[in-house]
């Protein structure tokens, strides 16, 4: 997997929601849609994917159940609950705030001061 | 639903922990095996595949505790590691832990126990349906509760404030059941009683409105729980059974739930009879309006009416009553009161006695809690060394807080425990306990859920509080410091809060010790009182003729019997009968009115007067000074003008002087002119504390009565006299049911309330001087070994023992004389409180201040003995080789 990135803290929470936001999954699935999604470039280590899934659940955000996965082994699937949707879009807005913020710093040429 | 769904999570993790690790096991070998069939599909060998998804996962044990926490209830985990080390230190300091865990079971305890008697008398008198809108109709303006039978009628048929009205009169009546004949109590109740009350049978049925047919329709008696239980012997044949009451024949229809023993909260009673059938118990008329025997009427309210409402609609009743039987009912005022400790007459004073003792008990848990938060402190101080080393380590404060807050709650939680047994062990005994043999007066005060409840939440709060005490200390330490200097040598502002403790708690004990013995010697004092007739080398018979079938024509020339009898036992001196002594549990009374008054209504009445009905030799027996005029003859009888003697008090209150009532004349309530004859000193006739009162004595003969009272006046030895009296009644009448007591004795009636009180002050000031006690001794015992390196050096150096002692306790001891006189001058001022309860309570009396110095002084020394032979004991060579 070619360049990869490690992911910024914090932000794992907002990538799991917007993974299954796309539609139901289970915890492996949640790892491939991140890769998928983001280019095969954000690099998760696949363990440290439960706890935070277990955070989310016991938030509110998140809701579990077991069940078949395409080739028919037993998994828990997540889906959003209506609080974890909103919370995605809060989080959204702000993670596109700081970004086009931190963007436009890093823009800054020496006139423009 | 946030919380919501964390409380799920966190109730699956407490209740189903294999569960949640089993899931998460699941889980994640679920996810290893997704990533090994990619890799599998990928070209890799199964094996392989499965290898290289484990290693890609990483350390599965560190994810999984990771899921653990994430779950939520590691809160849970850590009180749990908090509650073992809790628990491995207290252990490490048995005596700490024994002294704060006593103090608490002494101070929780005592709250348990006035909680429980406030709760029993106060907040849940009764176990019945609804039982917050039970009121009786009361009458304020004579303090009572009495009613006539016909008043009752009127009352229950016009009012509209309660969903039914009964009544209910207490009665002593002789039971025969076939074996032994007893004397039992029964309430005799309204047809409506059970069913306004709402209370349920446990066996057979109860009587209602339907049962009643007239006077003497319904010869139905039902017993109560206890009654079947003792002396039934739970015999569920008993249904159907007739038994004898006064000799007339009732038939048993039922027996009432455990527990239900009338509407009065002290007043056990065996068994419960129709008030129609009174005329087995009683001479009362049930037509006659100002017959007011019918002891209580009550009811619940509807619901929503209030009782200002209620007072309106029963007053709106009194007038008609007035206007309608003028002759009769002359001042009909009625309010609404609480039936269970009859209104506020014994209400009040039981409310105000609770409440105070509350107060006390209050203080005296306070008291432990500065105490144990002081030694709290102390205990953190000596362990700042521990707590500088855990900080330095990387331990936060929360945690080092939350480890000690831990060790407070494990202490006061022990104490409210061990507290709590120890007040059921003693209410157990109250509620057993019979104050007063004559009477079936018993306190069920067994704890309850709410005592429970209480106790629990006090134990909580006060190991909170004293738990915050080093709080303060903890958050300054510095880690630095402390190591570098060691210990013992900080030396900053010295705890001024906690001297301050000490001092209000000092002061609280102190308080408490000179009321308790402002109690004692009021108690004392009282005994040797003037109470208008002589208790010393008296004894006292008393029986009722009508309990064993003497008919009222038959009575007199009984008793005349009886009192020659008595007489003719060697060694007696006098002997007195009359229907009712002074101070004797009762007696009748009766209004009178002015010689010239033809009217005599309620309006009229100059005084309500206490009735005695005695012998000629009475008086004498007694030991009243006859002061004017002549005493009775037996010539005073039915045929001879009708005479009385009265007290000091009457004579003032009806004819304004002495002078002029001697020979004077006034009416009873039945309109006989009455002459006076003769004139005693004033006395105490119902209570020790009561102000000067009113009292006649009219010959028995010109007014029979069953009810019979032997004073017996012999120096004698009580118990063999006793004996011998008996004999000699038992020959005369072999069933005749007689108690004997002393003349003191009887008057335990009368000494029951300030006994209680004295009672209750001496063991809160003996709590208090405890805790004082353990205070001082955890104060004085802290600078000791705060101090033990500079005392050492002190000791090398050549000083004397007081220098020592000065600089060991001279502290403890200025903080001890401070406390003191803060709490004498508010003992002082607390006992003219005291002085309602208790006769002659007063503090300007040189033995109580005299008594309590002697006690704090004493205290003081009990407490810093141990330190202070520490401190002498102190060898400087052990002491310099150890630092």
């Amino acid at each position: 997997m070619p360049d990869q990135a490690q992911i910024l803290p914090g932000t794992l929470d907002l990538l799991i929601l917007k993974a299954v936001s796309l539609g139901p999954l289970h915890g492996y699935g949640v790892l491939l849609r991140i890769g998928q999604i983001s280019g095969q470039t954000l690099l998760i280590e696949q363990g440290a994917l439960y706890p935070a899934l277990f955070r989310l659940v016991r938030q509110g955000l998140l809701k579990a159940n077991w069940g078949t996965s395409d080739n028919n082994r037993r998994a828990k699937f997540y889906e959003l609950t209506a609080a974890g949707r909103k919370r995605l879009r809060l989080e959204t807005e702000g993670w596109n705030r700081l970004v086009g913020a931190v963007a436009s710093a890093l823009a800054a040429q020496p006139e423009e001061v | 639903m946030k919380l919501l769904s964390y409380l799920r999570s966190l109730a699956a993790k407490l209740f189903h922990r294999e569960q949640v690790a089993d899931d998460v096991d699941q889980e994640l070998r679920a996810h290893i095996q997704l990533r090994a069939d990619d890799l599998e599909r990928s070209g890799m060998d199964r094996a392989e595949a499965e290898r290289q998804a484990h290693i890609e996962f990483g350390g599965q044990q560190r994810f999984k505790e990771e899921c653990h926490e994430a779950l939520g209830g590691n809160f849970l985990e850590t009180v749990i590691n908090d509650l073992r080390y809790a628990v491995r230190v207290l252990r490490k300091s048995p005596g700490f832990t024994f002294a704060g865990v006593f103090t608490l079971a002494l101070a929780i305890g005592a709250n348990a126990v006035v909680f429980s008697v406030m709760n029993a008398f106060l907040l849940h008198p009764f176990n019945l349906p609804h039982s917050d809108r039970l009121y009786a109709v009361w009458r304020p303006d004579v303090r009572d509760a009495h009613e006539s039978y016909p008043d009752y009628l009127d009352l229950r048929d016009r009012n509209r404030s309660f969903e039914d009205l009964a009544a209910f009169n207490a009665t002593e009546a002789g039971m025969n059941t076939g074996k032994e004949p007893f004397d039992a109590w029964l309430m005799e109740g309204s047809g409506n009683y059970f069913d306004a009350l709402g209370v349920q049978p446990y066996l057979g049925r109860l009587f209602h409105a339907s049962d009643e047919h007239g006077p003497n329709s319904a010869p139905y008696v039902v017993l109560t729980y206890s009654c079947w239980h003792s002396r039934f012997h739970d015999d569920p044949g008993v249904v159907g059974r007739t038994i004898q009451l006064n000799k007339h024949p009732f038939t048993i229809i039922g027996v009432t739930q455990p527990g239900f023993h009338g509407t009065l909260v002290f007043f056990n009673v065996d068994a419960f009879v129709p008030i129609v059938n009174h005329s087995a118990f009683g001479q009362d008329d049930a037509n006659a309006r100002k017959d007011r025997w019918v002891f209580m009427v009550l009811g619940r309210l509807k619901e929503g009416v209030t009782t200002a409402q209620a007072t309106a609609d029963l007053s709106a009743i009194g007038s008609y009553l007035e206007k309608t039987y003028p002759k009769d009912d002359g001042q009909m005022r009625f309010t609404v009161a609480r039936p269970g400790l009859y209104g506020d007459y014994l209400g009040g004073p039981v409310t105000a006695f609770l409440t105070a003792l509350m107060l006390l008990s209050g203080l005296i848990l306070l008291a432990a809690c500065a105490n144990l938060g002081s030694l709290f402190a102390s205990r953190a101080a000596d362990r700042s060394r521990e707590v500088a080393l855990r900080l330095a380590l990387g331990s936060t404060r929360t945690r080092i807080l939350r480890g000690l807050f831990t060790e407070a709650v494990l202490i006061s939680l022990m104490g409210g425990v061990v507290g709590l047994l120890g007040s059921v062990v003693l209410l157990r005994a109250l509620s057993a306990w019979q104050p007063m043999p004559r009477f079936p007066v018993q306190m069920p005060v067994n704890p309850d859920a709410y005592v429970y409840a209480v106790a629990l939440l006090l134990s909580l709060v006060s190991g909170l509080l004293f738990g915050a005490v080093p709080v303060r200390q903890v958050l300054r330490t510095s880690p630095y410091e402390v190591v570098k200097l060691g210990g013992a040598a900080r030396n900053g502002p010295r705890i001024t809060a906690r001297d301050l403790l000490l001092v209000v708690q000092i002061a609280i004990c102190a308080v408490l010790v000179t009321a308790s013995l402002v109690a004692v010697r009021g108690l004392a004092r009282s005994l040797h009182n003037d109470f208008g007739f002589d208790p010393q080398d008296r004894i006292v018979v008393d029986t009722d003729l009508t309990m064993s079938g003497y008919s009222a024509d038959q009575v007199p020339a009984m008793q005349k019997r009886m009192i020659d009898a008595v007489a003719a036992i060697p060694g007696v001196e006098s002997v007195g009968l009359g229907d009712g002594i002074p101070l004797g549990e009762s007696h009748p009374d009766s209004n009178v009115f002015h010689d010239d008054t033809t009217d005599l209504i309620a309006a009229n009445v100059v005084a309500d007067v206490n009735r005695f009905d005695v012998t000629p030799e009475f008086l004498h027996a007694e030991g009243t000074t006859l002061l004017a005029g002549r005493g009775f003859t037996w010539h005073d009888d039915q045929h001879s003008p009708f005479v009385a003697i009265v007290n000091q008090e009457f004579a003032r209150r009806v004819f304004g002087s002495e002078t002029k009532a001697l020979g004077g004349y006034y009416k009873m309530p039945d309109g006989k002119r009455i002459q006076v004859v003769g004139i005693v000193e004033d006395g105490k006739y119902n209570s020790l504390t009561e102000s000067p009162k009113t009292a006649m004595f009219l010959p028995i003969l010109q007014r029979p009565s069953s009810s019979t009272w032997l004073i017996v006046h012999s120096e004698r030895d009580p118990q063999q006299l006793g004996a011998a009296i008996r004999t000699t009644l038992h020959n005369l009448d072999a069933a005749l049911p007689i108690s004997i007591r002393t003349r003191y004795h009887v008057m335990d009636f009368a000494f029951f309330g300030p006994r209680m009180a004295t009672i209750s002050l001496g063991v809160l000031g003996l709590m208090g001087a405890m805790l004082a006690i353990i205070g001082i001794f955890g104060m004085a015992a802290y600078s000791v070994s705060k101090r033990l390196k500079e005392l050492g050096i002190r000791i090398a150096l050549g000083a004397k023992r007081e220098e020592v002692l000065q600089a060991a306790l001279g502290r403890a001891f200025r903080l001890l004389a401070f406390g003191s006189v803060a709490g004498l001058l508010l003992g002082i001022l607390a006992s003219r409180v005291l002085a309602l309860i208790v006769y002659q309570a007063t503090p300007r009396d040189p033995l109580v201040l005299g008594g309590a110095v002697l006690a704090m002084l004493l205290l003081g020394l009990i407490a810093t003995w141990i330190p202070a032979q520490r401190a002498l004991r102190l060898d400087p060579l052990i002491l310099l080789r150890e630092e």
